[in-house]
């Protein structure tokens, strides 16, 4: 190589620091740029990417569906349940968070089943022995558990993940929605809710 | 059980890391060489806990202890061995924890590596270090719980998410990415150290240069795997999409690859400090970025994880990094001007400073277009998206110059360049360069873009081959011997000099490869009855039929295409659709046959999209891609070169015949009689 040695170079011995107004002044101006990534940062953390306009359904007549009841092998028709507040909710044997939900389901259906709410369960990307096999061990699987072949029906309640829950009115309308977990005085609200619609 | 050993060990060890941080900076501070030694040895032990916590979940995944709620969710009875193993770092929390290893793990090749020699920075680096892992163990003890339980354990797991279960290079491209990103804590620990202390000279950089040659290393084979795994998983034929997650795993590599270079320009002219300072700063800063955008739920990706509460905290460490890391630098701003300035334009450190300022140019386009969907919401309140075509519109002429100042540079001289010099050198890789585009166009090609591509690649190519050649002459010249010896008397004489060009001769290839697989790539969507077959890319293409294998934790559905050439069957495609049961969209396979000198370098790519009732027909997309295995045979390269440069040079006995080849600045021996000093 045509290089040269290069000068040894002496470490630099620390020189004690005074902080004058131009230091500081050089100090902010640099923070400047990083603190305007961080409020943009900020912002987005505000904010959720994968939010779908699930508001588009408040509201909005319940599609219909005709589902095969897993216990009884029977088709259920939504429109069966017509004067009925329906709880429905897609869920999945591999799902951990829908058997943290299921008590308070259990509870819920335990509470108002008699009182004419209909407990409806959709199976979501889930085989019938699956939930045959969440069922088993001595766990409350008594309402309506539907088979969803295609995952047709919870294309059509925007079903993004499991557990959802949809609530729907005696006449058949959307009235709310819970991604995640139910927890039992959501579902107890939400109940209310649809009850005091009605009268 | 396995929730109380592992949660334990990471509160201790969170613990343990912040006494690190203290006790590194108080005995710094007061000079105080016990508490330095005790912060030094407190590495085994965090280090050790951090293992724990690590196996502790690995043993769980293996038992299929399905009551951890993190191995309920990622792992399943019937997912094979290799698969749990891998299920480790295939979702968020689990990732974190081998980051924690990770990080430790750097931590203690620190404290070990500095236990005799140790520069008056190593206590405040070691500090930074603690603190950085500290922050990292803080994410998974108090803002997420990967060893969190569930009330009543299901009678199985979920899985992983079958994208990450389908392909082996799982095992390999997340550690490495890993062993990249937080490889950069080092020489940003070093570089902090030297703005606590002031010990401003190029000293941090000697001590760190082979930390970071490591790390880069990593950090460039971690993103050719990734594009490997995208080719070989996805199914769409390409490896290279500028997701925003693939961009923010590019960005510290762009930064950290200007930095490799610019360094040189301060170890030999004193130049440049504020700069190197700032793109240390800048790579660390990226890497938190990266892991705040793929943790935090900020941007929408394939890589995104499932949302957590973490979001908040790595904006508060990014914006700590980047205050304490830039304030620092400008607090110091004085202190570190240079030692010289830039005699010619032409002449080494001019080259270097106009590759860094295009890979600069490259990181903020890039950045921008990555953080432009944002940008756009928070003026405008419209979602936007930023797509491949501004990528490749921005970034590829930046490429081509980059590419132009990689054939120049190595050929200059430091300081006294000059035009008529260059031109003398440049000889051969112009004509090199004139006669491809001079016989591409005669040949009828009119892809400007791929013309000037190949043309420039020649040129380079030809440049940093006649550049070794040189080197290997002198060899020759001065000590004898045959061509082979000479060369690797040369190369180990000098391995940074070799290292950089083969690294360089690497790139060349992979610049090759992308411009030759996007300029004439081609592809097809075609549905075809059993037996029939259509003409694709100068082959036929014969559906033949589909077969059912049913494996345990899958059921895989295979199709069969027959390649026939000249009325010959020369191969035979076999994608795939996998259905999972936890999962009702099924995971493609695509098959690919390979390219072989014999049809040009050509890769056949299939992959299946459906597939009728029993088979009668199915409809595939066909991708036809020349060139592009080269893709990753350069990548291969630029890792080996990096290693060559990587490689220690063995200690030489007192009063050795000096080097013809060799700069001192370039034998780490000295950096450690500098340090010892």
């Amino acid at each position: 190589m045509t290089d040269a040695q290069p000068e040894p170079r002496q470490e630099s011995q620390p020189v004690p620091q005074r902080w004058t107004d131009r230091r500081w002044r050089v100090v902010v101006i640099s923070l400047v740029p990083v603190l305007l990534l961080a409020a943009l940062l900020g912002f987005g953390l505000g904010r959720n990417p994968r939010a779908t306009p699930q508001a588009q359904l408040i509201g909005k007549p319940a599609p219909d569906f005709a589902l095969k009841d897993m216990h009884t092998g029977k088709t259920v028709h939504l429109s069966d349940f017509r004067g009925h507040p329906v709880v429905l909710n897609f869920w999945a044997s591999w799902c951990v968070d829908c058997s943290v939900e299921h008590p308070n389901l259990v509870g819920a259906w335990q509470r108002f089943g008699n009182e004419g709410t209909v407990f409806l369960s959709v199976l979501y990307q889930d085989t019938p022995a699956g939930a045959a096999g969440f069922c088993s061990k001595g766990v409350v699987c008594e309402w309506p558990d539907l088979y969803d072949p295609g995952g047709r029906t919870a294309l059509n309640y925007g079903v993004t993940g499991v557990p959802e829950t949809v609530f729907i009115t005696p006449d058949g309308r959307i009235a709310a929605k819970q991604i995640s977990v139910a927890s039992y005085p959501l579902i107890e609200r939400r109940i209310h809710q649809m009850a005091g619609e009605r009268a | 059980m396995a929730s109380v050993i592992g949660t334990f060990a990471l509160f201790l060890a969170l613990a343990v890391a912040a006494y690190g941080a203290v006790a590194s900076f108080v005995g710094a501070r007061s000079r105080n060489a016990l508490m330095v030694e005790s912060a030094r040895t407190t590495a085994w032990s965090l280090t050790a806990l951090v293992l724990i916590a690590n196996v502790t979940m690995l043993v769980a995944i293996l038992a299929n202890d399905f009551s951890l709620r993190y191995v309920a969710e990622n792992s399943s009875r019937e997912t094979p061995t290799f698969f749990k193993v891998l299920a480790l770092w295939s979702a968020d929390q689990g990732s974190l924890l081998l980051w924690n290893l990770v990080l430790s793990g750097y931590l203690l090749a620190v404290a070990i590596r500095f236990r005799r020699r140790r520069p008056e920075t190593f206590p405040w680096a070691l500090g930074v270090m603690y603190v950085v892992s500290a922050f990292y163990l803080l994410l998974v003890t108090v803002a997420t719980h990967p060893f969190g339980t569930l009330a009543r354990a299901p009678r199985d797991g979920r899985g992983p998410l079958p994208l990450l279960q389908n392909h082996p290079l799982m095992a390999a491209h997340p550690p490495m990415l890993y062993l990249g990103f937080i490889g950069m804590t080092v020489p940003f620990a070093f570089g902090m150290a030297a703005l606590f202390t002031g010990r401003l000279s190029d000293q941090w950089i000697r001590i760190t240069r082979r930390w970071t040659m490591f790390a880069w290393v990593c950090l460039t084979a971690g993103l050719f795997l990734g594009s490997l795994w995208s080719y070989s998983v996805l199914g769409w034929g390409g490896y290279w999409a500028w997701d925003p997650v693939e961009n923010i795993a590019l960005l510290p590599w762009l930064a950290s690859t200007a930095f490799l270079h610019s360094v040189m320009v301060q170890e030999r002219r004193g130049m440049l400090k504020v700069w190197n300072l700032s793109l240390i700063v800048a790579t660390f800063g990226l890497t938190v970025f990266g892991t705040f955008l793929t943790r935090g739920s900020i941007l929408s990706s394939v890589h995104s994880f499932a949302q957590s509460a973490v979001g908040p905290m790595y904006l508060a460490f990014l914006l700590i990094v980047l205050c304490a890391g830039f304030g620092l630098i400008a607090a110091r701003s004085k202190q570190l001007a240079g030692e010289s300035h830039i005699d010619r334009l032409v002449s080494r450190e001019g080259v270097f400073l106009g590759n860094n300022i295009l890979l600069a140019a490259l990181t903020f386009t890039v950045l921008i277009g990555t953080v432009f969907p944002l940008l756009n919401e928070a003026l405008t309140g419209t979602k936007v998206s930023v797509g491949g075509p501004y990528f490749d519109r921005t970034a590829a002429p930046v490429m081509l110059l980059l590419l132009f100042l990689m054939g120049i540079g190595p050929l200059l001289p430091w300081r006294v360049g000059s035009a008529r010099y260059l031109l003398q050198r440049l000889k051969w890789p112009v004509w090199a360069g004139a006669l491809t585009i001079a016989g591409m166009v005669v040949t009828g090609v009119r892809h400007w873009a791929a013309v000037a591509a190949f043309g420039l690649a020649a040129f380079v190519g030809v440049a940093t081959i006649v550049e070794m050649a040189r080197g290997v002459r002198a060899q020759r010249r001065a000590f004898g011997g045959g061509v082979a010896r000479s060369a690797f008397g040369a190369v180990s004489r000098n391995r940074r000099l070799y290292g950089g060009l083969v690294a360089h001769l690497g790139l060349v290839i992979v610049i090759v490869a992308i411009t030759w697989s996007s300029t004439y790539a081609s592809q097809k969507e075609v549905t075809l009855a059993r037996g029939a077959s259509t003409s694709f890319a100068g082959y036929e293409l014969k559906y033949t039929g589909a077969a059912v294998r049913p494996e345990p934790q899958r059921t895989v559905f295979v199709a069969t295409l027959q390649i026939i050439k000249d009325g010959r069957t020369v191969g035979v495609l076999i994608p795939s659709l996998n259905f999972y049961p936890s999962s009702q969209d099924p995971i493609g396979t695509p098959s690919i046959s390979k390219g072989t000198p014999f049809n040009g370098f050509h890769d056949l790519y299939a992959s299946l999209q459906t597939l009728a009732k029993k088979g009668t027909s199915a409809t595939f997309r066909m991708f036809s891609n020349p060139g592009v295995m080269w893709l990753w045979v350069g990548g291969a390269v630029i890792v080996l070169g990096g290693i060559i440069a990587l490689w220690p040079v063995r200690r030489r006995p007192p009063g050795a015949v000096p080097d013809v080849a060799t700069t001192a600045s370039e034998e780490p021996d000295r950096v450690e009689a500098e340090v010892t000093a």
